[in-house]
């Protein structure tokens, strides 16, 4: 995802006559949201929770100590302890280290999946464009996420295959709208020149088409990001995916339904997490829709 | 509408066998042998000898090429046998029809609560742009969009059946057992409809013939209900099969932490324990269901709207 904003067509996106001052204006009036700031500081928060995770001083999210067991919260637990005497802080900030890690994976993977189809629907046409497109409506008679429980139990149990479910299911809607503006990008005519003045599908696609599914794809990945945390911690809450001891916030979930009467402080703090990642992606994917995407005129106040 | 119609029962089958593919090549895509999984299941702790696998496989059928098997589940499925489950032994299809009731019953009220509120909040929010309605609906909608269903239904069992005693938490049979669970699968399909009606009533309240019918004079809640609001439902009936893949993903969790014995605990315990006929079985169910509910959709809104009927038809 990274890599893609720094694509040195990034620029084209700014309408010529617009100049670098709209820009800067843009991104002036999107940190003016409230929402896009919040989203914005939750994102920081949890990349930095993330990143940093191994090196903050915190006790070993897997070490089990069963003295310690079911601590309420404490000075020195500060969100007391599991059935295990694990640390519950702990355990959830390492998780936020899982969760962004399993949701950039599957981003990228499905991804990777939508452009090559897309592109290849879009720019080609013909039998291939009919026959990708043939599938994408099949896929979308499935509801993705009980496709991805039939994928993901069909590999067994494992984060990995939960990952590659995921990524397996998720770009169908992305490659129909990546189609589109390939489609539409292919018969501008500045395109039309491109081909007249010799250049090869190859150029076509990388200096002209490229550029233009730049803002379309940063706007459906920042939208994604949080129905992919979400969908990726069901299925881990379901079984499917990380195994105990990993500290992940769906299996957390699954782990700490035992005791749903005696610590219910277990089963709502990485609910809570989950809920607050989830905020922060919607919030700053709407912001930067609003930015990116011209077509969205804003609504609400 | 005749035409359009005959259209799309044409690309029905097309899609009814693409379905069937899939679902196919699930069993397929999975590494090990289903064989030596079936023995696994009935005899739990021991390694199947080679021979035992064998004779499983042609008693399963696998031994034949899989064109064959292929073409065998199809003519199977086609006059309902969906073959049986590798863990109970029974027929799935028989699971699938005895599962169907109490989802229906659990998606059906889910979606009955998420429009009786999504839609006088939605109708209110957009004619009060700006107002303490508005303030609350949307940030309802955007918690509700981010809230997990597993959490939530946490949330819920927690206040309710723990803390408060108001409710049962589990189980299945009576009505008050289906308010937890109904909630807790509501509120995501409930956010979404929230935010379509008031972005498609704000915009329909900004066409022409609606000032128009203000000019005329008519009353505000004439103009709102009589003309905008029939124009401003159009998009929910379009989004009933997004709602619906919704309520079905969230039924299989919502099931599965409530004990409601429906489709969706069937789906995670077969998932689970890879009892493959039955998560075939499952995904094609559900891939035709999805398919039927959207055609009906589909043509319901082309009777509401003639515009659809008169203007793309012929393209």
């Amino acid at each position: 995802m990274a890599g893609a904003t720094e694509h040195p067509g990034g620029r084209v996106l700014v309408p010529p006559v617009a100049g670098v001052n709209r820009w800067r204006r843009q991104w002036v009036a999107l940190l003016r949201e409230p929402g896009t700031v919040l989203g914005l500081f939750l994102v920081t928060t949890l990349l930095l929770a993330g990143l940093l995770a191994p090196w903050l001083p915190l006790d070993d999210p897997t070490e089990i100590n069963l003295p310690d067991r079911l601590l309420s919260p404490s000075a020195e637990h500060f969100l007391g302890t599991d059935h295990l005497g694990r640390d519950t802080f702990s355990r959830i900030v390492h998780g936020a280290r899982m969760t962004l890690l399993a949701a950039a994976i599957t981003l990228a993977l499905s991804m990777t999946i939508a452009l090559t189809v897309g592109i290849l629907s879009g720019y080609h046409g013909g039998w291939p464009d009919t026959a990708l497109m043939g599938v994408v409506d099949l896929l979308l008679a499935f509801p993705s996420l009980i496709l991805a429980i039939a994928v993901a139990g069909a590999l067994g149990p494992g984060l990995f295959n939960v990952l590659l479910a995921a990524g397996a299911v998720w770009w169908v809607g992305h490659a129909r709208i990546i189609r589109g503006v390939t489609l539409g990008t292919r018969q501008m005519e500045y395109v039309t020149a491109a081909r007249a003045a010799g250049a090869g599908s190859r150029r076509i696609i990388l200096r002209h088409i490229a550029p233009n599914i730049l803002g379309p794809i940063v706007v459906i990945a920042s939208l994604d990001v949080g129905w992919i945390i979400l969908g990726i911690a069901g299925l881990n809450f379901l079984g499917l995916g990380a195994q105990p001891p990993t500290p992940e916030w769906g299996a957390m979930l699954n782990d700490a339904r035992p005791h749903l009467q005696t610590a219910p402080r277990l089963l709502l703090l990485p609910g809570a997490a989950i809920f607050v990642a989830v905020l922060g992606f919607n919030l700053l994917g709407d912001g930067l829709r609003d930015l990116l995407d011209p077509r969205t005129v804003r609504q609400g106040g | 509408m005749g035409a359009y119609l005959a259209r799309r029962l044409a690309t029905l089958p097309l899609l009814l066998l693409g379905i069937s593919a899939v679902s196919f090549a699930l069993l397929n895509l999975a590494p090990g042998d289903p064989a030596e999984i079936v023995l696994r299941q009935r005899n739990p702790g021991q390694l199947p000898n080679p021979a035992e696998v064998a004779a499983m496989r042609v008693e399963l059928g696998l031994d034949a090429p899989l064109p064959v098997q292929y073409a065998r589940w199809v003519s199977r499925a086609l006059v309902g046998d969906m073959g049986q489950s590798y863990v109970t032994e029974q027929p799935v299809a028989s699971q699938l029809a005895r599962r169907s009731v109490p989802t229906a019953l659990l998606t059906a009220t889910a979606l009955g609560l998420a429009l009786v509120v999504a839609v006088p909040i939605g109708i209110l929010s957009a004619r009060r742009r700006g107002g303490v309605v508005d303030a609350v609906a949307r940030l309802a909608a955007l918690v509700g969009a981010a809230a997990p269903s597993y959490a939530l239904a946490y949330g819920l069992i927690i206040l309710f059946a723990v803390k408060l005693s108001w409710l049962p938490a589990l189980g299945y049979g009576s009505a008050s057992q289906v308010v937890l669970p109904a909630v807790a699968l509501s509120l995501a399909p409930m956010a979404q409809l929230m935010r379509l009606i008031r972005a498609s009533m704000l915009e329909t309240l900004g066409q022409d013939y609606i000032r128009t019918a203000r000019a005329k004079g008519l009353a505000e809640q004439t103009v709102a209900f009589r003309h905008a609001l029939r124009n401003a439902l159009l998009p929910a009936i379009g989004a009933t099969g997004v709602n619906l893949g919704y309520l079905l993903s969230g039924a299989v969790i919502v099931e599965t932490i409530f004990t409601w014995p429906g489709l969706g605990q069937l789906m995670v315990g077969a998932a689970v324990t890879r009892d493959y006929p039955v998560v075939q079985g499952f995904v094609a169910y559900i891939a035709v269901v999805v398919l039927l509910v959207n055609l009906a959709a589909d043509i319901a809104l082309r009777v509401a709207d003639p515009r659809l009927r008169f203007g793309r038809d012929e393209a």
